[in-house]
């Protein structure tokens, strides 16, 4: 049985264990249908020409993990920035451990999907806002929708801020030789609110995994939030990441996303501005190697005029690494004084790594500020040589450089134990230790 | 101190340098003028150890040892030291992160411990105000920026801080205005002991009314056709490079 046929046979096991009289469920309903409809998305489709998903399909994946397994703190604490303190949603193979997770219902909601989704208390909140900046018909969101049952569920009030950055993580231990895994995560922040998140999918053995993961954010009027995705796992675990975010009137949405490692790495960010004086920001640091793949694929929809929209991506790609930028922007016809700027700058260190990266900008209004630049090279010989003469080896001098590359990355983390640990894990990811950070 | 023989090197199979033969002893100033195209900057590269540039015969030792298989960064630790004509920018690094990483691992090749923050942050303030920089320049990205007389200045300001045994100038009047070219030459001054030596490459006399050298040598088409005392310098000021190039067919 191929994956698809048994995801959708899978559909009926899983609704003996969810509430099928819900709202909830007719959406999850539809959503199998169009994901039964679809399939996974083949190469022959624009948005998945140099990502092919053909031999994930392959793997006889487990759908359901079989049991809830413990994990001690101490084997997975350098996984979480342990050196401030954070809230914690922590999943040990899909399922919630209370163990190790920190929830608060302190004047903010940090708490499980699964209760969001069950409790009457959080039904006015569900009805206006899951699935409703999620796609309807992309197969792989679609596909994450109909299983959604368990994720991270924040609320933040009107002009609350949480009292510490909130991590979220996922691991997998490997107890199953394969293990499919579809986190659904849902993030309000009212008014005026502010709100940190940190995410990470962490796989601690050599099974595989394949991550199918939904995040909707919503920003109101005012709203600042910070969101960093720390993508750094291990050579056999691969991860679709369909991440939505709706935002109003003068809010500010950052989405820092740092891939380091995975088999294969799918990013679909996707933001809307619905309001005025939006700011939205996406930056990106990608450092691979070995036959690592990544594929970065945005989309700003300039709904409202006078909003402004940032991408930054840089990526570093070494022995056989291939990625992908794909940035869209469109601009509506109501959009007047859009300023939006994207720029995707790669650095290929071995002869065998590919980027492919494709600006596509469909701008309706006339009066728009729109730029963008992608630029492809390797290392600059004479600026080699000019540390060199300073007493830098060459392999700390093309270290240097390429940590200088990163920089401009770096300097919006507003976290500083996370910007350390970003910077700990760039010199690692290029074999020095340097003396200082950027 | 430095000791080239019969020096030939080429870059793409253009032969470059044709054979060039010089002696630096501790203690002196040599200039090393020429028209452009003679060969100056690749003699400067060559003994600094750029990869491109391919020595088809000949030999650069230092105090005896042949450098011959020495990458540029094992040069710079046995103390040589190239200011660039051309200063890379490197943006995202300041000043001061560059030069506590060239030092230490300078230190480092020596088997030195690091050197203490303390020290670092007192040389670096030595240093610049013997050149007359700001201390804001300090944190700014390398270079990024730098108009062409500030890049010069932050040349001989690495210089100060690495203090060579044997540093050469390619070029580093130029873009510079008088005032400027004070400050520099003034640096170069005090740098200068018994125990180092400077290699000055200039078109231009005008640095050399500053940095007053022991000898001048004239690079012509890959060769040293000519060398004198400090007088030789005004005598190409004066007559220009042709008369070099004639005597050099005669």
């Amino acid at each position: 049985m191929d994956l698809k046929d048994k995801l959708i046979s899978s559909f009926m096991a899983f609704e003996n264990n969810v509430d099928i009289d819900s709202a909830v469920h007719d959406e999850r309903s539809d959503a199998i249908k169009n994901f039964e409809e679809k399939g996974f998305p083949s190469k022959k489709e624009e948005a998945w020409k140099y990502t092919s998903l053909k031999s994930l399909q392959k793997i006889d994946f487990s759908i359901f993990p079989k049991e809830a397994n413990a994990l001690d703190y101490k084997d997975v604490k350098r996984y979480f920035i342990n050196e401030i303190d954070t809230y914690k949603i922590v999943f040990v193979d899909g399922i919630y451990s209370s163990f190790l997770s920190e929830t608060t219902h302190d004047g903010v909601d940090i708490c499980l999907m699964s209760s969001a989704l069950t409790k009457p208390m959080y039904k006015q909140v569900i009805d206006v806002y899951f699935n409703k900046i999620a796609s309807k018909d992309e197969s792989l969101t679609t596909l994450n929708t109909a299983f959604s049952r368990e994720g991270a569920y924040i609320y933040i009030p009107k002009s609350k801020m949480p009292k510490k950055p909130i991590e979220i993580v996922h691991f997998s231990t490997g107890n199953e030789a394969s293990l499919l895994l579809q986190p659904r995560n849902l993030i309000i922040v009212e008014e005026n609110a502010e709100l940190q998140v940190i995410e990470r999918h962490q796989s601690l053995t050599e099974n595989e995994v394949l991550t199918n993961s939904v995040t909707e954010i919503f920003a109101a009027k005012n709203a600042i939030v910070d969101y960093y995705k720390v993508q750094n796992d291990l050579s056999t675990a691969s991860l679709i990441d369909n991440t939505y975010v709706n935002q109003k009137d003068d809010s500010v949405v950052n989405v820092h996303t740092f891939s380091f490692g995975g088999k294969l790495t799918r990013n679909n960010l996707n933001f809307y501005q619905n309001g005025e004086h939006i700011d939205s920001i996406m930056k990106g640091v990608t450092i691979l190697g070995e036959k690592q793949h990544v594929d970065h694929h945005t989309l700003v929809h300039h709904i409202q005029p006078n909003c402004e929209s940032h991408q930054d991506y840089k990526g570093i790609y070494g022995e056989n690494a291939t990625g992908v930028f794909n940035g869209k922007i469109i601009v509506d016809k109501i959009a007047q004084k859009t300023n939006a700027f994207q720029q995707n700058n790669n650095i290929l260190v071995s002869d065998k790594a590919t980027i492919n990266t494709k600006p596509q900008l469909e701008i309706f209004a006339d009066d728009v500020k729109c730029s963008h630049g992608c630029t492809i090279g390797q290392l600059d010989d004479d600026a080699l040589f000019y540390l060199q003469t300073r007493g830098i080896p060459k392999k700390e001098a093309r270290a240097l450089m390429m940590y200088a590359f990163a920089n401009n990355v770096l300097e919006s983390v507003r976290i500083p134990e996370l910007k350390t640990r970003i910077n700990k894990l760039i010199a690692k990811k290029l074999g020095v230790n340097l003396g200082f950070d950027l | 101190m430095l000791k080239i023989n019969d020096l030939h090197a080429r870059v793409e199979d253009k032969d470059i340098l044709k054979g060039i033969n010089l002696e630096v002893n501790a203690g002196e100033v040599h200039a090393i003028m020429g028209p452009n195209g003679s060969g100056k900057s690749t003699l400067a590269s060559v003994i600094a150890g750029k990869e491109e540039f391919e020595v088809t015969q000949g030999s650069v030792v230092l105090d005896g040892e042949d450098l011959e298989d020495e990458a540029p960064e094992d040069r710079a630790h046995k103390g040589i030291f190239l200011s660039f004509q051309y200063p890379v920018e490197i943006p995202g690094v300041s000043v001061t992160n560059f030069m506590k990483t060239a030092i230490n691992e300078s230190r480092k090749a020596r088997g030195l411990e690091e050197m203490p923050a303390k020290e670092m942050l007192k040389l670096i303030r030595e240093k610049s105000e013997m050149l007359e920089i700001d201390r804001k320049f300090l944190s700014r990205s390398l270079n990024e920026g730098f108009s062409g007389g500030e890049k010069k200045r932050n040349e001989i300001f690495q210089m100060a801080m690495l203090e060579p045994r044997l540093a050469i100038l390619d070029e580093t009047d130029s873009g510079l205005d008088i005032d400027a070219l004070r400050i520099v030459a003034n640096g170069v001054n005090k740098l200068k002991s018994k125990d180092n030596a400077v290699v000055v490459i200039t078109h231009y006399q005008r640095l050399l009314e500053y940095i007053v050298p022991d000898f001048v040598h004239v690079l012509h088409n890959g060769k040293i056709v000519k060398s004198g005392g400090k007088e030789l310098a005004l005598e190409l000021e004066e007559k220009g490079y042709d008369w070099i190039k004639n005597e050099a067919v005669v």
